[in-house]
């Protein structure tokens, strides 16, 4: 027990957030956790955060994999996302007749055009060494007059069946499509971690890029590579977001997406400086952002205010989870722990039941 | 890489050049400065900018010259380019508000008319001829009328502004605050779209309503997309909206998209903000009848009953879904 | 020498959750004396210091400060009292002035006097003898110098006690004297010093005293005239000694037609070391022997690919390969041990696990991870057979004193089976315990028929190891010792000559 909360201590601090949330909503209304069928789809509270989570889980575990080998965040995801969509919403809109088979190529295409961008970015950031923030940001900067083009000056209307059922449901399965396409993805990328050494290869690469290179692994190579699964998952966040739409706006699909997607990266304990990273952290950090998001309207908090208070929560949360912060806890837990010890055992012996370690000393 | 980028400027170098070629002097013709913001700021500035070029064309008798940009030191950078140039009239949408005297006076001191369109600069009301605008308390005004005239027992509405402190959300919120205040409606949920006047958060909004069991009947959202927004929760919880539905809607804008949703009665009504200041503009400087001061635009709203195919191609902006397609 | 009692300490006693760190240990300092605090890493003297400055509050015992009975709760009150700490590593701003860093974030007021300032750190520099200037920079000074204006912070606040913990380990000689120089001086004043060092000739140079700590307790308080190197040795470590006078080399049997595991004709690299050959035999242990800059890393990275390699040609048991990345290398059968530790070696923030198996895994494959399982039996493995003191496999290398960071990254190596392993400075900053295992092992291995390169910037333990030494000076190869001809002595007069031979320039 004590080594499995060992093992998940990064996900203390989100899995508390969540919670506290949780209790929040529940004391508005202890219906919260209720899901009930609407046209043949399960609704509720629950459905309504994981489907409006989608795009932003997704783009998470790529930021995730950026910062963790670059020491530095993608900026430009949105706007990458935005114009993979137009993309994929030309290629659609081209096909006289809207079949799977359109709207699979279109997304494979949509996928390619990621894969081009996160090469881009990437390029900038292990080639030419340039800060990911600043690399991105030429990107940030220009990506939606592209996609403005790709749309040929307009927003592209995206009214086809599948389209919907993507952004909606497939009537005969329950649950939503968006829902079940992240689902996927998150398994696409568990299979990833499982039958890869993508997880040791960019921890290596991000805590120290000088080992890594002397133990054979070419660090650049990596901060390519989640470069390119970045674009990746700005693909398939982009091709989610456009078929929820149903039409493309160039100007503010998927718009602030890359600071809730850094945001989410901390809260799941990740360190922005790169290194050692959760994803399982990044998905509760984003799941936690978008609860919180709702409970703020669900606290009825006027809307010019509402941001100072997301604002608010989120520096206490940053403080909370800061190194000063966590230094001063485990301290203040080894006091209380003394103490119970001393309580609990007479003196002399207090010290000899504990197991021998090696303390960290120099 | 670095050969691409410098291929990239000498197409800019190249692109900048053929614009000053195009700018040379022909005779007879009346030239015009338009300093814009570029179109893909919005479908609204799309069709502005479309508007504008297509009125003052070499065909109807204009030699103008664009600038579109975001920046308003560049925008002030072209204005001074354009009162060099000696331009008979120039047009103005400003960026910023603010930082326009010395160049409105340096216009007025070379004898050229100044007309603002679309948005107000702050500035004393002599440094410029005419200002054509969208009044956007009128557009909440007339919005606000229709849902009163929805012969409703109770109204019930939830209010989704646009990014908060904008001209459009303070002008379009005020009439509804107004009626509120006054106990003609009830507001339940009051929302924003943030920043980006985003579907999303419009949809969370309307979700965090339903969450929360309140009773509403009509949703009143500051643009298209907004809307949008809303009728996605409303769709996902069951709830029926639109001609003969429980909940009206009206959107803002004229996205031919929000119009053909109002035909196809999936929504009740979209109120116009009106790009195309152009024609109003043409007829001032071919007339003579130059007004003076601040003059709002005539704009429409549109219901089930009053909407038409004419109208949708006249005054909506952005792509046309097409008759009958519904965007959900 | 009868003098005053500055700092007294009676048993302290001071616990980590399962672990004893100090346990009833006395320590007395005295006006002016220069006191060596002696002991392997985990002995306590860290956290002994750490209950002097504050950072620590003790468990038991009783500290007195010229009589006065304190319990310091935070560092800042230590520093008031006049104990200043200086650490191993610098922790002085280096874009800022000389006097600004001596003097910054120590006044409350909000404006600083700039004149005033850098007239009161020209004083003090000249009379402690430091030779830099207020208004320079700091990056601009030797790493000495910056020590040394480290101290000058320190020494500044009317301090009575001053703790250098490591001073020197990034030093070269010359430096080293010019910081005993200013030791010596603030021991006049009437400072109590307590210096912490691994190296043993330091402490015989400058200590007064000494007091050696052994697993957390304390094992006693020498005049140091009245002590051997040899005899501090055995207190710091019981009873392993013995191993180190036990140490036999091993010679490997080389015939004409022997065909060397590694032969590297003309190699360079990028960092600037010159054409050299070089050759091993299948169970050789040589060695890179030089002075620090003579390229002896250089040379080694040269052979790994480390750097980027510019020139030559390269020979695996006859066969011509390709080199031009570690991967090659490492594919070759090829092992490096980087010089830099924190820098080039350990992977801090993974656990020991990791760390162990990262080479073997990249050889592997991207593609090909080792199950959880088999890792961690590597690692259980290893971390039996090299005695590396862990508590779990799971646990960060970064938590692990430096000499079992080191055998980890040992084991890293070891692990991939190479054919050629070169150890750059394997016991640089590791406690003497550690230095003793790692050098039999050397043995060891050659013995199993591994070829090794031992670099050590410590020349007895190359010569107690290696049967061939090859000595550089300005990056180049100057000689060739082996058999009698390994001494001391030989190996500096080679480098001593190889200076004044024009020929090779």
């Amino acid at each position: 027990m004590p080594k499995l909360i060992k093992h998940f201590s990064h996900l203390v601090l989100p899995v508390s957030v969540m919670t506290l949330l949780i209790i929040i909503n529940l004391i508005k209304g202890a219906d919260y956790f209720r899901i009930t069928m609407v046209n043949g789809a399960f609704y509720g509270n629950i459905p309504n955060i994981l489907f409006g989570a989608s795009e932003l889980v997704i783009l998470s575990i790529g930021m995730t994999l950026v910062t963790a080998a670059s020491r530095g965040q993608d900026i430009s995801i949105g706007v990458s996302a935005t114009i993979t969509s137009a993309v994929f919403v030309q290629y659609v809109l081209q096909a006289g007749e809207v079949t799977l088979l359109t709207i699979v190529v279109g997304f494979l295409l949509s996928c390619v055009i990621g894969l081009l961008l996160g090469a881009f970015n990437g390029t900038l950031v292990s080639v030419f060494k340039v800060q990911p923030m600043v690399a991105s940001l030429i990107l940030f900067t220009g990506g939606r007059s592209i996609a403005f083009m790709i749309d040929g000056k307009l927003s592209p209307i995206l009214a086809n069946d599948i389209s919907n059922q993507i952004g909606t449901v497939i009537p005969g399965v329950p649950i939503q499509t968006p829902i079940i396409l992240t689902v996927v993805f998150i398994a696409l990328v568990a299979v990833l971690f499982k039958t890869t050494n993508l997880r040791l290869y960019v921890e290596t690469v991000g805590i120290n890029p000088n080992a890594a290179r002397l133990n054979g692994i070419n660090p650049k190579k990596i901060i390519f590579l989640t470069f390119l699964i970045m674009g990746i998952c700005t693909a398939v966040a982009g091709f989610i977001a456009v078929n929820k739409a149903g039409r493309h706006d160039s100007v503010n699909l998927l718009k602030l997406i890359m600071m809730d997607a850094i945001l989410a990266v901390a809260i799941g304990g990740n360190s922005l400086i790169g290194g050692k990273f959760s994803i399982t952290g990044a998905i509760i950090g984003a799941y936690t952002i978008e609860m919180l998001n709702r409970t703020l309207l669900r606290l009825e908090i006027e809307p010019a205010t509402i941001k100072v208070f997301k604002a608010v929560f989120i520096i206490i949360l940053m403080v909370l989870s800061s190194p000063v912060v966590r230094v001063f806890m485990k301290k203040a837990l080894d006091r209380f722990r003394s103490w119970r010890l001393s309580i609990s055992q007479p003196k002399e012996n207090a010290l000899s039941t504990t197991n021998i370690a090696e303390k960290k000393e120099e | 890489m670095k050969k691409a980028l410098g291929v990239l400027m000498i197409l800019v170098i190249l692109g900048s050049g053929v614009l000053f070629a195009a700018g040379q002097k022909e005779s007879g013709l009346i030239k015009v400065g338009i300093v814009n913001l570029p179109p893909e700021e919005s479908g609204y500035r799309q069709a502005n900018v479309e508007d504008m070029n297509n009125v003052f064309s070499v065909a109807n008798g204009y030699d103008a010259k664009q600038t579109n940009t975001l920046d308003n030191s560049e925008q002030i950078a072209a204005a001074k380019g354009y009162i060099r140039d000696g331009v008979d009239y120039l047009l103005i949408s400003a960026a910023n508000a603010s930082g326009w005297d010395d160049t409105l006076k340096s216009a007025k001191d070379a004898g050229i008319q100044v007309i603002l369109f679309d948005r107000a600069i702050d500035t004393n009301e002599s440094n410029y001829q005419a200002a054509i605008l969208s009044d956007m308390a009128y557009e909440g005004e007339k919005a606000v009328e229709w849902v009163l005239s929805l012969g409703l027992d109770k109204i019930n509405l939830i209010l989704i502004r646009g990014q908060m402190g904008s001209a459009a959300e303070i002008g379009r919120s005020a009439a509804v605050l107004d009626a509120a205040k006054a106990g003609k409606l009830n507001i339940v949920a009051d929302g924003t779209g943030g920043d980006s006047w985003s579907l999303e958060e419009a949809r969370k909004v309307v979700e965090a309503a339903i969450a929360a069991g309140k009773d509403f009947n009509v949703i009143y959202a500051q643009n298209d997309g907004m809307a949008q927004g809303a009728v996605q929760a409303l769709q996902a919880a069951g709830i029926s909206h639109g001609k003969g539905g429980k909940v009206k809607i009206i959107g803002f804008d004229f996205n031919r998209f929000a119009l053909r949703n109002v035909q196809a009665g999936y929504w009740d009504a979209d109120m116009q903000c009106n790009p195309r200041q152009a024609a109003e503009i043409s007829k001032w400087i071919k007339s003579g009848k130059m007004p003076s001061g601040v003059v709002y635009q005539e704009e429409l709203l549109l219901t089930t009953e009053t909407i038409s195919d004419e109208l949708i191609a006249k005054w909506g902006i952005n792509a046309d879904p097409g008759k009958g397609v519904i965007t959900r | 020498m009868l003098s005053e009692t500055i700092l007294e300490m009676k048993d302290i006693s001071k616990s980590f959750p399962g672990v004893k760190a100090l346990d009833s240990v006395d320590f007395k300092l005295r006006k002016g004396e220069i006191h060596a605090l002696m002991g392997e890493n985990g002995a306590g003297k860290s956290t002994l210091i750490k209950v002097i400055t504050g950072v620590y509050g003790k468990d038991a015992g009783l500290i007195t400060l010229q009589g006065e009975s304190i319990h310091f709760k935070a560092p800042e009150e230590a520093q008031n009292k006049g104990i200043g700490t200086v650490y191993q590593e610098i922790m002085l701003c280096p874009n800022l002035t000389v006097a600004e860093n001596m003097f910054i974030g120590r006044s409350h007021s909000l404006v600083v006097n700039w004149k005033q300032m850098n007239e009161k750190a020209a004083q003090l520099l000249d009379s402690l003898g430091i030779p830099a200037s207020p208004v320079q920079e700091l990056t601009s000074c030797s790493l000495a110098v910056q020590q040394m204006i480290a101290i000058a912070r320190a020494v500044d606040m009317d301090c009575k006690i001053l703790i250098l913990d490591e001073p020197t380990s990034s030093l070269d000689e010359d430096e080293v004297h010019k910081l005993f120089k200013l030791m010596r001086e603030l021991k006049a004043r009437g400072v109590g010093i307590i210096f912490i060092t691994h190296f043993l000739e330091q402490v015989f140079e400058i200590s007064d005293r000494i007091t050696v700590l052994r697993n957390g307790k304390l094992v006693g308080e020498y005049e140091t005239t009245s002590l051997s190197q040899i005899e501090l040795i055995s207190k710091m470590l019981g009873n392993v000694l013995e191993d180190i006078t036990k140490i036999q080399k091993h010679e490997p049997i080389v015939s004409d037609t022997s065909i060397p595991v590694f032969e590297g004709i003309g190699l360079s690299s990028a960092a600037g070391v010159r054409p050299f050959n070089f050759v091993i035999q299948r169970g050789e242990v040589n060695g890179f022997a030089g002075l620090l800059g003579s390229g002896r890393s250089e040379s080694a990275r040269a052979i790994f690919a480390a750097d980027k390699v510019t020139g030559g040609e390269v020979r695996m048991k006859g066969k011509s390969v390709k080199i031009k990345t570690p991967l090659h290398a490492i594919k070759q059968g090829i092992g490096y041990l980087p010089e830099d530790r924190k820098g080039d070696g350990i992977i801090d923030d993974l656990s020991v696990r990791d760390n162990i198996i990262l080479t073997l895994q990249v050889m592997k494959g991207f593609f090909k991870p080792f199950s959880l399982k088999q890792a961690e039996t590597f690692a259980e493995e290893y971390i039996k057979k090299l005695n590396i003191k862990t508590p779990t496999p799971d646990t960060p290398i970064k938590s692990l004193s430096g000499g079992n960071q080191q055998k980890v990254i040992l084991a890293r190596w070891l692990l991939t089976n190479p054919e050629f392993l070169i150890l750059d400075e394997p016991t640089r900053g590791i406690d003497v315990g550690t230095k003793v295992e790692i050098q039999k092992l050397v043995i060891k291995l050659a013995n199993n028929g591994m070829s090794l390169t031992f670099i050590s910037s410590e020349i007895d333990e190359m010569i107690r190891t290696c049967s061939r030494l090859i000595v550089m000076k300005d990056r180049e190869i100057v000689g060739e010792l082996k058999g009698t001809e390994l001494t001391e002595t030989e190996v500096m007069n080679v480098i001593a000559q190889g200076g004044k031979n024009p020929c090779l320039n």
